[in-house]
């Protein structure tokens, strides 16, 4: 799967794109998070809650529960929303 | 009295100086010269990312921990072994407990208060979280594990009350205090949820409340009312503490329970509200504050748009207003809780960063103030290093 990071989180990535792994995005985080130590927690809490201005976007549509299965080949697009100055 | 501009200071080459800025928007070492006169600015570093706190590890004397959150993703720490000049982000940063399935868990969202372990402790240091969290790492802040009961313990989470009851960027655990005399004797305070004191090395904490008041019609008893600012021990003499409270400036000699507000002979047209409080390394008698406006609405700028830091030279008793240097009107900025230090040296220099942006030194003690940095973010902390000349 393509994986879409988002420019806050290219430290850890060096890529705006990534493969992966992954029927569901808690897999696709997973994989991220072993090969990119750290990122994960950047976008979900301990709680296993997506934070606030994470979003998950597969193939257009939004994803809001980490053990969503995602039909098929596709682009999983991971969004930072931005606030405030 | 040593001369103002250092030049007859014995020690002045001895180590050099940093200060360690921490802002809404990243973070700058500033290496003072061999004066202290002029600095070098070194940042910034994390531009962009809130960094609440910033701190050396003074056994080591060139490791950095700074406590990070990008304004739109979650906390993380950063170490760097070199005083700056590599970062490493920790393995497994400060994070609650899992909660019980159904149950909706506490998740940390900043670090806010990093405080070193003691001497003989190498590579233990401690956080306090917002929401208010206590933790702790025995690896020199690469993984960190909750510590002591207090962040479940059902009678500490309803002192720590919801987000909603904390400070308008989220309640906090603050001012974690190591006795150096005692390993089992520590103190933290929580804004809200007041001052707490451990005699069995963090296993268990009981409140320290006596002789503060709490904001009127509110029942002075219960912790959750009670919003210490920061607290300070004294170096040379531990069993002295002050605090800067919501609701004042207070003293405590221990082995007494009580606090005394010292702060009542602050004069009556400053107050004595405001958020930190700096003593003296080697005197007792000495600890300085940055009175803000605390009327009304809570305006939480210099009393009159005229900034001052307040000393004083008797345990409280009396206070002088030191201002000279520092903008005599229309200047409505304050300090934040972290953002005041004191460098150590001889004669010692007091620093603050203010909530515009601007970084001041108060020569001698706060006698004569300079501004070294204008238009920074606005500044959360500052603090002192003492490190070998490169």
């Amino acid at each position: 799967m393509r994986v879409l990071i988002p420019s806050a989180l290219r430290s850890y990535t060096d890529a705006a794109w990534t493969e992966t792994g992954g029927d569901t995005p808690a897999e696709v985080l997973a994989e991220l998070e072993t090969r990119y130590p750290g990122i994960r927690f950047r976008m979900v809490d301990e709680q296993n809650r997506i934070r606030p201005h994470i979003r998950l976007f597969f193939n257009g549509t939004q994803v809001r529960d980490l053990s969503q299965r995602l039909e098929g080949a596709g682009e999983l697009l991971i969004v930072q929303a931005l606030r405030g100055g | 009295m040593a001369k103002a501009n250092g030049t007859q200071d014995a020690n002045r080459d001895s180590r050099q100086v940093l200060l360690l800025v921490a802002t809404r928007k990243g973070a700058w070492l500033y290496h003072g010269d061999r004066e202290r006169r002029q600095w070098r600015a070194d940042g910034p570093h994390f531009l962009g990312q809130t960094i609440h706190h910033l701190v050396l590890d003074p056994r080591d004397g060139r490791s950095l921990l700074a406590a990070a959150r990008t304004g739109h993703l979650g906390p993380t720490i950063f170490r760097s072994p070199d005083l700056g000049r590599s970062w490493k982000e920790a393995e497994r940063p400060p994070a609650f407990a899992p909660a019980p399935p159904g149950q909706n868990g506490r998740a940390v969202d900043h670090s806010f208060w990093l405080a070193p372990g003691r001497a003989e402790e190498k590579n233990v240091w401690y956080a306090g979280t917002s929401p208010q969290g206590l933790f702790r790492s025995e690896d020199g802040g690469v993984t960190w594990s909750p510590f002591s009961c207090i962040n479940e313990d059902p009678k500490y989470r309803k002192w720590m009350g919801t987000v909603q009851d904390g400070t308008p960027d989220g309640p906090k655990l603050h001012s974690i205090i190591l006795d150096p005399r005692d390993r089992k004797h520590l103190y933290i305070a929580m804004s809200g949820g007041g001052v707490h004191e451990s005699l069995d090395g963090g296993e268990t904490f009981a409140p320290l409340l006596d002789g503060l008041d709490a904001v009127e019609g509110f029942d002075r008893s219960d912790p959750t009312f009670h919003d210490p600012h920061c607290v300070r021990l004294c170096p040379s003499n531990p069993d002295r503490l002050y605090q800067q409270n919501h609701c004042g400036i207070y003293r405590l000699d221990r082995p007494d329970n009580r606090w005394r507000r010292i702060g009542r002979n602050m004069p009556a047209a400053v107050g004595d509200i405001g958020f930190p409080l700096v003593v003296h390394p080697r005197d007792a008698d000495k600890a300085w504050v940055f009175p803000m406006d605390g009327t009304s609405v809570w305006p939480r700028t210099s009393p009159d748009g005229k900034p001052a830091v307040y000393g004083t030279r008797d345990a409280g008793e009396s206070w002088q207003r030191l201002d000279a240097g520092l903008p005599p009107s229309q200047a409505w900025w304050t300090v934040k809780r972290q953002a005041m230090a004191a460098d150590g040296q001889e004669p010692l220099h007091l620093y603050f960063g203010t909530t515009s942006g601007e970084l001041w030194q108060g020569y001698d003690e706060g006698e004569r103030w300079t501004c070294i940095a204008r238009h920074l973010p606005e500044i959360y902390s500052v603090e002192t290093a003492r490190v070998p000349w490169p």
